[in-house]
């Protein structure tokens, strides 16, 4: 039975809507405001929203005190690293769950979702170890590897779900036409599954991107992403609004980009099987 | 043409091993201020002396920081060859063995001129095992404008119970203006800082000399009910999230009316560009009450070297710069005398130009010589430190009581309660980590 909308129904599910996306967007509409002012106008009280000496000063500090450049290429690189190793285990993994489940199949996911509820610094020390044993501290090849057992169970959860939805009679008239294992997941399943395959990657990239417990304690200089450019601009003592405001803004600028282009599959990767 | 390219291959080799000799990189670890990051831009002046040594600034947020080299030096990872660390830190480090004794900083370096205070506080068995970046203490800094309006003039040192009637006086938050404003944030290296700084003024002390605390003592009774008084009545409203850099901002737009905080702040509040009001502050002595020792507190950032780190000698060159009276004066020369990183030196204040361009070094310089880590309390104490102890126990000691402390001002628990948990919590700690 299909339900009809009435005028006023619609109207007020938009007004709501557009006024829950503006309290969202709100603190980062403030951040960017906030970097271009001077560090008395930003902890001015009351704040002023846009008559105050705009100045580029912030952005000029930034550039001239950190090569950002490093940072947002490290951040690239670990984002996109782990988030293709973690595909190929993830594909894999999911393909098994979703075509060949055994009786031990949902306790199995559940138990890899559960590791994500483990707070990270309760294994900072063994980890650390770890790394500094095998040269791994302020490596991007070691965060690639963090980075993507840390997503690894979000991606197969996402990817299950896709799977689940694709039906096996294909995939049985691949195998009777002769396909094999690696050519049944990469010529048969993985075009049918593009879609979900692609809104898991842009969430884990999302996620590898924010990531700021392990990129910050394991790397130093050589390896360190945008949050530790961030993070260098928070003081105990003095003002910092501005100038952390300008660097935020610099350090969110390319994710932000790729979030507004990609928002189509993003939402259709993160509510694919909710309503069936 | 075999051995063209031979020839050119070793002349590679050997380019890359000269190279490879000719730099030692150093990384060092430090926290985002002012004048860190003034020494970071002063680096060409480093590096032109010594071209054999590049350096590689790792800046961090302090609490970041801290953990970061804490989990680094613990694990012996290596990370770092210079790390910026507190006075709470050195002592605690060196008598671990983390840290490599600063030995041969140069026949120039004069030792004997830092400051009598901040030396014994990163020493341990008098030797040197971190070299002072810049030190402050705590003192108050109020506006002489709305003092004289309010006809109060300042004779000598204050006590706890005149701050009281000040404060009281001069709080008009109809107009703005709040009485005074203090640390009110839950942390060891916030609001807890202070209060045990106002503990010690009311003859309190953190532990007894059997290791016991002493949070249910009458004296702890007195500074807290003060505190909560003060800050409480004639503060701003949500002190509570108050820290330095939320009262720094309050006081720099002209809201408070006094302010006790770190000696450091007096370069913000009296700069024309961050203050509306930097004409109009003046600058006196923490107060006190039953007494005045360990009423004003000790802090300084210091450069270490972790030990095991096998760039010592590169680093001990590197750290007689950046803490040498040379550098002073390259400060100086650069951003002029109020910007030089203040309460290291004593050479520092007897030198006229810095005098005549920082209005508040007599307070700063006072404040830092009668602050005392060894002798702090009125009664006898087993722990170095002011407005901590120093040891490794004290930092969850310090965030859990601060949490209790500030639970009291924000009338979530009467200050007796406050009290009975911080006694608890805290007997709790010390006994599991076998000190009774």
């Amino acid at each position: 039975m299909e339900s009809k909308q009435t005028p006023l129904g619609y109207v007020s599910f938009s007004v709501f809507a557009w006024i829950v996306g503006l309290l969202i967007f709100f603190p980062i509409f403030w951040m960017v405001l906030t970097s271009f002012k001077s560090e008395l106008e930003a902890v001015s009280i009351p704040p002023s929203f846009i008559s105050f000496d705009w100045t580029l000063e912030n952005y000029a500090e930034v550039q001239e005190r950190s090569n950002y450049f490093k940072f947002a290429m490290n951040s690239v690189i670990l984002a996109v690293g782990s988030t293709l190793v973690g595909l190929v285990f993830a594909v894999t993994c999911a393909w098994a769950m979703a075509f060949n489940p055994t009786k031990r199949t949902k306790d199995a996911l559940l138990w890899m979702l559960s590791t994500k509820m483990m707070p990270p610094v309760g294994v900072l020390v063994p980890i650390y170890l770890m790394f500094r044993d095998w040269g791994l501290l302020d490596t991007r090849f070691g965060l690639i590897m963090v980075l993507f057992l840390m997503n690894l169970p979000i991606m197969v959860w996402m990817l299950y779900t896709y799977f689940k939805e694709i039906p096996t009679d294909i995939l049985e008239a691949a195998r009777m036409d002769g396909a094999t294992l690696p050519k049944e997941i990469i010529f048969v399943l993985l075009p049918m599954a593009v879609p979900g395959i692609a809104s898991t990657m842009l969430l884990n990239i999302i996620l590898a991107w924010n990531e700021a417990f392990w990129t910050l304690n394991l790397t130093t200089s050589d390896a360190a992403p945008l949050t530790a450019f961030i993070a260098s601009y928070s003081s105990p003592e003095g003002l910092f609004w501005a100038k952390l405001s300008a660097a935020s803004t610099l350090a969110v600028a390319p994710i932000l980009v790729i979030g507004w282009f990609s928002q189509k599959q993003l939402v259709r990767g993160l509510t694919f099987g909710a309503v069936k | 043409m075999k051995r063209v390219m031979g020839a050119a291959l070793c002349a590679l080799l050997a380019g890359g091993i000269a190279h490879a000799n000719a730099e030692t990189k150093l990384t060092i670890a430090t926290v985002n201020n002012g004048d860190m990051i003034r020494m970071q831009k002063l680096t060409d002046d480093f590096t032109s002396k010594n071209p054999d040594i590049s350096l590689e600034w790792v800046t961090l947020e302090e609490n970041t920081l801290r953990q970061r080299v804490t989990t680094d030096i613990a694990t012996k990872g290596g990370q770092y060859d210079v790390m910026t660390i507190g006075t709470y830190e050195v002592p605690i480090w060196a008598e671990k063995g983390w840290l490599a004794p600063l030995d041969s900083l140069g026949s120039d370096y004069d030792v004997d001129d830092l400051m009598p205070a901040i030396r014994s506080a990163v020493s341990n068995d008098g030797q040197l095992y971190a070299a002072p970046f810049y030190g402050e203490s705590s003192m108050m800094m109020y506006r002489k404008d709305l003092f004289e309006a309010a006809g109060i003039s300042i004779n000598g040192r204050l006590t706890w119970d005149q701050t009281l009637e000040i404060a009281k006086k001069l709080h008009k938050p109809d107009e703005g203006v709040y009485g005074i404003c203090l640390r009110g944030k839950a942390g060891w290296g916030e609001n807890m800082a202070l209060i045990t700084t106002m503990g010690n003024a009311f003859g309190a002390r953190l532990f007894d000399e059997e290791w016991n605390p002493t949070f249910d003592s009458a004296e702890w009774k007195n500074a807290l009910d003060m505190y909560t008084n003060i800050l409480g009545n004639y503060g701003p409203p949500g002190a509570t999230s108050n820290g330095f850099n939320e009262n720094l901002s309050l006081f720099n737009s002209g809201k408070c009316g006094m302010w006790i905080d770190a000696t450091v702040a007096a370069s913000f509040v009296t700069n024309p560009k961050e203050s509306k009001v930097a004409d109009k502050v003046g600058f006196t002595e923490a107060p006190c009450a039953v007494t005045c020792t360990g009423a004003n507190w000790l802090w300084a950032w210091n450069l270490g070297i972790p030990m095991g780190s096998q760039k010592v000698d590169a680093a001990q060159k590197f750290i007689s710069w950046a803490t040498s009276k040379a550098y002073l004066e390259l400060v100086a020369s650069k951003e002029g005398w109020a910007n030089v990183p203040p309460g290291t030196r004593m050479s520092l204040y007897q030198n006229p130009k810095y005098l005549e361009a920082a209005p508040f070094a007599d307070e700063t310089l006072l404040a830092i010589d009668s602050a005392d880590p060894i002798n702090s309390t009125l009664e006898p104490k087993p722990y170095v430190g002011v407005q901590f102890a120093a040891i490794p126990e004290f930092q969850g000691i310090g965030t859990t009581v601060g949490q209790q402390f500030s639970a009291a001002l924000a009338g979530q628990m009467s200050v007796e309660q406050a009290l009975a948990a911080a006694q608890s919590s805290t007997d709790r700690t010390m006994r599991k980590a076998g000190y009774y």
